[in-house]
């Protein structure tokens, strides 16, 4: 009981690709990107509409590793 | 009062229909039998990517995160923003590290994150610590759902004593009864509630203000002394730490684990996490509600801070609409509450009772045991926002956070690398908690008074002047994040010296390809279902 499991099948899904996804995580921790009100939006400072964008930058890069881990497992 | 009828009735009516669900949903994908902890407790382990994504969404975004994260903003201005990067960063974390859980989780039957520990780590110490922390992490984030309805009820001007107790007694039966099934259900009706009452706010408030840019106005306005529509050189810090450290601790929490080993597959898992769009923009708009509240001249009721978004709506919306908005907030809050519940449930059954009391318990023994608990957990929240001060909650909300962190090397970190030894991560949880409650400890509350637990936000100057170093003399850092570098420190140094000593280290039960595989494999031999590795001697 306590041998430690046989290897089955090669590791698939762990990917380079996934290095990817630490530009989301990156972007939205650099202040001097955002912290501005120039220029305005739709009536927006800069510091709030530049962080909502940055939530399409996170869609895209999880997509896009999505798209392409997605055969590997 | 009479003014508050329409409110009242219409709320009350949303409540009803919820509730009901609730009990219907044990008939929901009615499994063979619900007295298993897969059933009660995870669902079926079936969820697809529909279900699973507005169960994920229930749990991440709660009645407490829409009626607090305005109210921070309300109050502080740019820096309660945190939750927008919070929630961008949180998703590509959870695509990466959550679904390599969901593999080793399905190929071994875990229910827990303790139990993933228990196995990885060989250190049933370790797994205990585990267990208690997300449990004592889990309880006061629970009592603040109850926040949420409260500041709701007194909007309202409803007596909350009673409300509360009614809404939790009729929450508790049909979690009792449905297991996860009934929050996943509900979490439909929650969710459109709030889309649609937020869409509604976000057209419909600043119109009737006179456009964004009144809005932004206004909040200048207030913040004028400090610039505080922007961050500063004091203050920047302390939001991007907070920023990463809040995603971080997001997916330690037992009930995001839940939410997530729930799902039926892989895919499931990354397809939700690649399409949160709409939960993220709605957490960014909801906290731009803060500002609405300013330029909209909101008073909060008494010192309560956190009624400013239902008096908002309560000021600006026809009562009809109010009663929606309200029953989205309190809706809001009952769905997490019960996976919270659930997940604290599971803890204790799997890793305490089942651990310590009963090694042998049957799956039907492990499910009553579960439902049991989830009702006492339940009591346990309504009494701690009846006897104590609701800003007590909070504070212990704020130390659950960064306790919760300290969970990460064992959890997050092991997932990924079995380099660190068992007692380098109980010495890391030991310091980084130890150094956590230290630090939380010496924060002043500025608004109450309060010499102790004040916030989150940690002055360097209380260390060393932050000027040498370039910084802001007033700069502050999240202490989760100090701590969790700290505990993750003390591990490394500790397994240095393990290895070095040559003391022994637990057996790992699971295998590499544990952590990449996909459904319909086959479960890992000598460890089919939910049996779990004989205890490793300890010393």
């Amino acid at each position: 009981m306590a041998a430690p499991p046989e290897p089955r099948r090669p590791a698939t899904g762990s990917s380079r690709w996934h290095w990817l996804l630490i530009v989301p995580v990156v972007v939205p921790l650099l202040v001097f990107l955002y912290n501005s009100k120039d220029p305005y939006l739709f009536g927006f400072p800069r510091f709030y509409w530049l962080q909502l964008a940055f939530i399409l930058l996170g869609v895209a890069t999880t997509t896009l590793v999505y798209q392409l881990t997605r055969k590997r497992g | 009062m009479s003014n508050h009828v329409t409110e009242i009735v219409i709320a009350t009516l949303l409540f009803l229909l919820v509730s009901g669900m609730g009990f219907w949903a044990a008939r929901w994908r009615r499994p063979s039998t619900m007295a298993h902890l897969n059933e009660w407790g995870l669902g079926g382990r079936s969820f697809g990517s529909w279900i699973t994504w507005f169960l994920i969404g229930g749990d991440l975004y709660t009645a407490y995160t829409f009626v607090a994260v305005p109210a921070l903003l309300f109050g502080a201005g740019a820096a309660g923003f945190f939750a927008v990067p919070y929630t961008v960063i949180v998703y590509p974390l959870v695509f990466a590290v959550l679904v390599r859980l969901w593999s080793v989780s399905h190929r071994h039957g875990f229910v827990t994150p303790a139990d993933f520990v228990r196995a990885r780590s060989g250190s049933s110490t370790m797994a205990l610590l585990v267990a208690v922390t997300g449990i004592v992490a889990t309880m006061p984030y629970i009592a603040l759902q109850l926040v949420g309805i409260e500041a709701v009820l007194k909007a309202m001007h409803v007596n909350p004593t009673w409300a509360l107790i009614i809404a939790f007694a009729v929450l508790a039966a049909y979690t009792y009864q449905s297991g996860l099934r009934a929050p996943a259900l509900i979490a439909f009706v929650k969710d459109s509630l709030i889309y649609l009452v937020i869409i509604v706010a976000i057209i419909y408030i600043p119109y009737k203000l006179g456009g964004w840019h009144k809005i932004f106005d206004a909040a200048d306005t207030k913040f004028k002394a400090t610039n505080g529509t922007l961050l500063n050189s004091a203050n920047e810090w302390q939001y991007v730490t907070l920023a990463f450290g809040s995603a971080l601790a997001l997916f330690l929490y037992p009930h995001s684990v839940t939410g997530v080993l729930a799902s039926r597959s892989r895919g499931v898992i990354k397809r939700n996490m690649s399409a949160p769009p709409a939960y993220s923009f709605l957490l960014g708009l909801i906290a731009l509600l803060g500002y609405m509240a300013i330029a909209a001249k909101v008073k909060p009721i008494g010192t309560d801070g956190n009624t400013i978004v239902p008096v908002l709506f309560d000021q600006m919306f026809p009562q009809w609409f109010a009663g929606v908005a309200f029953a989205a907030v309190a809706i809001g809050a009952l769905v997490p509450a019960a996976i919270m519940a659930i997940a604290a449930a599971n803890l204790f059954t799997r890793n305490i009772y089942r651990e310590y009391f009963r090694p042998h318990a049957e799956p039907a023994e492990e499910a009553t045991v579960s439902k049991i608990t989830s009702l006492a957990v339940k009591v346990g929240a309504v009494l701690f926002i009846l006897l104590i001060n609701p800003q007590f909650s909070i504070d212990l909300q704020l130390i659950g956070g960064v306790i919760i962190l300290q969970t990460l090397p064992a959890v997050a970190i092991g997932l990924y690398t079995r380099w660190l030894h068992r007692w380098g991560l109980v010495a890391g949880w030991a310091a980084g908690m130890a150094l956590g409650l230290w630090m939380l400890y010496q924060i002043p509350n500025a608004a109450t008074k309060h010499a102790h637990f004040g916030g989150s936000a940690f002055p360097l100057s209380k260390w060393f002047d932050p000027t040498s170093i370039g910084l802001n003399a007033k700069a502050t850092m999240y202490v989760g994040f100090v701590a969790v570098l700290f505990n993750i420190l003390v591990a490394v140094v500790v397994t240095l010296i393990c290895r070095a000593a040559k003391a022994p280290d637990g057996v790992d039960m699971t295998a590499p390809d544990d952590y990449t595989a996909d459904a319909g494999g086959e479960p890992a031999a000598g460890l089919a279902g939910d049996q779990l590795p004989e205890p490793a001697p300890t010393t």
